[in-house]
């Protein structure tokens, strides 16, 4: 018995369609160039939610997926000039993979010390890229945009469409992971991971499907940063925030539903926007910490929550 | 016994550490049987279940379920091929209501690879009928009383629809009357053919219910037989009352 | 490169540094290992530690001496905080397991920050007697600083190692993360004993900031590279193991240190995370775990 999907279908193109629109009537490209940084912590925060909030295994690694998917492109564009769409897909691919990999040797452990290996993943990631010559090193490498795809006239303008595009499929994957049999499993897992095995979940194969696609979305979101910013480095590229973002977003925002992580994400990169520009950057991730433990502390079901408690008072 | 037994352990032996847990038991558990396993705190009953069901890995030995040696399967392998159990101090799913827990093993086991030709929630409140707990179908797990939360228990066990359901005690710290009515739920299973080991403190409950009885110290089986057998050995006695 | 004349000097070096890595991750071992509390926020405090020592160090106030009065005060901070987890997430079961770590985190990210704001980015150091210096053993010099921070620890293990066979509370707190219900039953209060512990281990963690800033000089991101290396030895020594704190962190210590003389600087963060990703896969319940 499932809940109908065509509201949903109908708000994503509705979503989908406003951007397009926006790409064709405004022309300010710094809408745009900031728009694409708070699409794709929409995605990061869906994408983490997955494993995080459906099965409870918190993730801190967020950066060394999306660092590799940027990454994955770089070595594309460079060997071979792939387009964007091969690109994404490789990034997927690979991160996946990473994410399927490093499920497959932690997942069996309890759920602090899969994040504790996810921390020890971004550090390993930036540790080979730093290394490795190909890709610039530890200074970094510049890259040539090429021209954007008609009907689009602006690369930047692209991307952000691009982005909103795979922000509707991060979610719609992760909405029915939810609504599924597959979110059922999950959710046992995380009230009791011993019960749900003892009632024929399997838990090992559920978690990596989890952690499999959790990392290829990731990916998918970091695949086009280095056209983004026409340049890649390790240190920003595996950089904390993205880890940061993507959880303080899903659990400030709800981590029951998909509704939480869009929400939490929109709120925080508004705010990160606004305090970096106008203060700084660790006024920013300072106000980010705070947020997240009070909210963790005072409100463990996120805004989504707050929201669902507003609406059964009235 | 000779014949087809349902569940066959063989010098299961597990170990903490320098902690032997179990060592060496060997029983056997005929199809249809009302089995009841005793023993003092630490006997090693709950291991004994938890390396049958699949939560622990024995160390050695063997157990052999309907023919098939399970001890190397994972554990939701094991409920899927018909053994089901009970937690003594119960896990519900608390962030789901009543009704949903029991939706989770019949997706899960019952049908799998055939979940769009079933209701699986007319089948739920079939259970929960069947178990009085209906009326609390939509009630949050987490706000359960003792005694529901172990009717729920019981309930995501028999949701499995298994053929081996090991009952952890299921009745510690009821009353009376709680007491019969899980031990009606517990026979009127045992009646449509389902094979119950029973672990119990509560031992009128255990002598009622059990055709045979197994009790266990220090990891060792110090006596099987008949519950009037077993009421009057006297290292049972010994085991419960100290030396 | 790989050179035989350099390994016994890296090895010692590893030793002096592997020492300095146990005492640092004693206090995680009570916190994480016995008590169970996922305390990634240990190295931070570590380093407020670090910075606390600093400042008084402005005054004119001896590394080690600080560290020593640091101590109360971070015991009784220590205390707090585990009250304060005690009471909004331990209570409540499973689902707290997720949040008590996220909350943690956000401290992590808190102190971090308010290191940044109060001192800016730039690295701190102390200055003593013994820092600067170095120690001619044969061939290998051995900096003054490393020795002063592996006697420190040597001490600091002991004294906790000793604290927690020998005396009444220390033993309450072994026995209340192996079995807790028949601590109850004795009468004592496990919450009590739980944060009196964790108090512990947060005063041993101020002295453990003292020598990091003895070591080399501090920055508030240092907590990051520390949460692998603290994380390391604890799981590799097995949860809750003292003497497998010791020979974890020696193992860590040593094979940071021929790293270090064979690949460079750069590669040397991995080590930590890298031990860590492979006890995890291979052996998670380390050396002597339970």
């Amino acid at each position: 018995m499932r809940k109908s999907g065509t509201p949903f279908w109908i708000g994503a193109a509705v979503v989908v369609g406003a951007a397009a629109l926006a790409a064709w009537l405004i022309t300010n490209e710094y809408y745009f160039f900031a728009g694409y940084i708070v699409v794709t912590f929409v995605i990061l925060a869906t994408a983490w939610n997955i494993l995080g909030g459906y099965a409870g295994y918190v993730n801190f690694g967020t950066a060394a997926f999306f660092g590799l998917g940027a990454y994955t492109s770089v070595v594309l564009i460079q060997s071979i000039g792939a387009p964007l769409a091969v690109q994404i897909l490789a990034a997927a691919l690979l991160s996946g993979l990473l994410g399927f990999g490093a499920g497959l040797l932690t997942l069996r452990l309890r759920g602090i010390f899969f994040a504790i290996a996810t921390v020890a993943l971004i550090v390993i990631m930036e540790t080979l890229f730093i290394n490795w010559r190909y890709v610039g090193g530890a200074t970094g490498i510049q890259l040539l945009r090429p021209s954007p795809i008609p009907p689009f006239e602006s690369y930047t303008k692209m991307l952000f469409v691009g982005q909103v595009i795979m922000a509707v499929v991060a979610v719609a994957v992760a909405r029915y992971m939810e609504t599924s049999w597959i979110g059922r499993g999950l959710r046992a897992i995380r009230d009791s991971e011993e019960a749900a095995e003892c009632s024929g979940v399997p838990t090992l194969k559920l978690k990596l499907a989890a952690c499999t696609v959790s990392g290829a979305l990731m990916g998918a979101a970091g695949a086009p940063m280095p056209m983004y910013l026409s340049f890649v480095e390790p240190a920003s590229t595996f950089n904390l925030t993205y880890s940061i973002g993507a959880l303080a977003s899903a659990m400030v925002g709800g981590t029951a539903t998909w509704l939480g992580p869009v929400l939490g994400a929109l709120l925080l990169s508004t705010i990160q926007q606004i305090v970096t520009v106008t203060i700084s950057n660790e006024m920013n991730v300072l106000v980010v910490g705070v947020l997240l433990v009070v909210f963790v502390v005072a409100a463990p079901e996120g805004i989504v929550g707050l929201l669902r408690k507003l609406r059964r008072a009235k | 016994m000779t014949g087809s037994a349902l569940l066959r352990v063989s010098g299961v032996s597990k170990h903490f550490g320098g902690f032997t847990a179990l060592a060496e038991v060997s029983l056997e558990i005929a199809p249809g049987e009302r089995f009841g396993l005793i023993g003092p705190n630490g006997s090693g009953k709950t291991t004994l279940i938890n390396c049958i069901s699949g939560s622990l890995r024995n160390d050695g030995g063997s157990i052999v379920f309907d023919g098939e040696e399970i001890s190397a399967l994972p554990a939701y392998q094991r409920t899927r091929r018909g053994i089901a159990r009970s937690f003594q101090v119960p896990r519900p799913f608390s962030s789901m209501p009543v009704v949903e827990n029991l939706v989770v093993p019949l997706e899960y086991v019952v049908h799998r690879g055939s979940l769009h030709k079933a209701d699986t929630r007319a089948e739920a409140m079939e259970l929960l009928h069947g178990i009085g707990l209906a009326d609390k179908a939509e009630t949050p797990s987490s706000r359960l009383t003792q005694v529901e939360l172990r009717k729920l228990e019981l309930a995501r066990a028999m949701a499995a629809r298994p053929r081996l359901l090991i009952s952890d005690e299921a009745m510690a710290g009821l009353s009376s009357s709680e007491i019969d009515e899980i031990l009606k739920i517990l026979f009127k299973l045992n009646e449509s053919g389902i094979t119950i080991i029973m672990i119990e403190h509560i031992m009128h409950a255990v002598m009622r219910f059990s055709q045979r009885v197994v009790c266990l110290d220090a990891g060792r089986i110090i006596c099987e037989g008949t519950p009037a057998e077993t009421v009057a050995n006297p290292d049972v006695q010994r085991a419960y009352l100290g030396a | 490169m790989f050179s035989l004349e350099l390994l016994p000097e890296a090895i010692l070096f590893g030793v002096l540094l592997g020492c300095f890595y146990a005492a640092v991750s004693i206090g995680l071992s009570v916190a994480f290992g016995l008590l169970d509390v996922p305390h990634i926020a240990h190295p931070a405090v570590m380093v407020f530690g670090a910075y606390c020592t600093y400042v008084l160090g402005r005054y004119g106030w001896d590394p080690i001496l600080s560290g020593l009065v640091l101590m109360p005060l971070f015991f009784v901070l220590g205390m707090g905080i585990y009250r304060f987890y005690y009471e909004t997430f331990e209570k409540r079961g499973s689902e707290a397991g997720v949040r008590g770590l996220a909350f943690f985190f956000g401290l992590t990210l808190i102190i971090e920050v308010g290191l940044i704001l109060g001192f800016g980015v730039d690295q701190r150091m102390v200055e003593a007697a013994y820092i600067g210096q170095s120690l001619r053993l044969g061939e290998m010099r051995i900096p003054m600083r490393m020795l002063v921070a592996f006697s420190v620890a040597v001490l600091l293990t002991v004294g906790l190692t000793l604290y927690l066979s020998r005396t009444f509370t220390g033993r309450a707190i072994k026995a209340v993360a192996q079995d807790e219900p028949a601590l109850r039953l004795m009468g004592a209060n496990p919450v009590r004993i739980k944060q009196w512990a964790f108090g512990l281990a947060t005063g041993v963690t101020a002295l453990a900031g003292a020598m990091l800033i003895i070591v080399g000089p501090v920055e508030p991101s240092l907590d990051r590279v520390y949460i692998g290396r603290t994380f390391a030895v604890v799981v590799l020594a097995g949860l809750g193991s003292m003497t497998g704190t010791v020979a974890a962190g020696l193992i860590l210590g040593i094979s940071e240190s021929i790293v270090l003389m064979m690949f460079g600087a750069s590669w040397a963060p991995a080590v930590a995370f890298g031990l860590l990703l492979i006890v995890l896969g291979i052996r998670p319940q380390g050396l002597f775990g339970r």
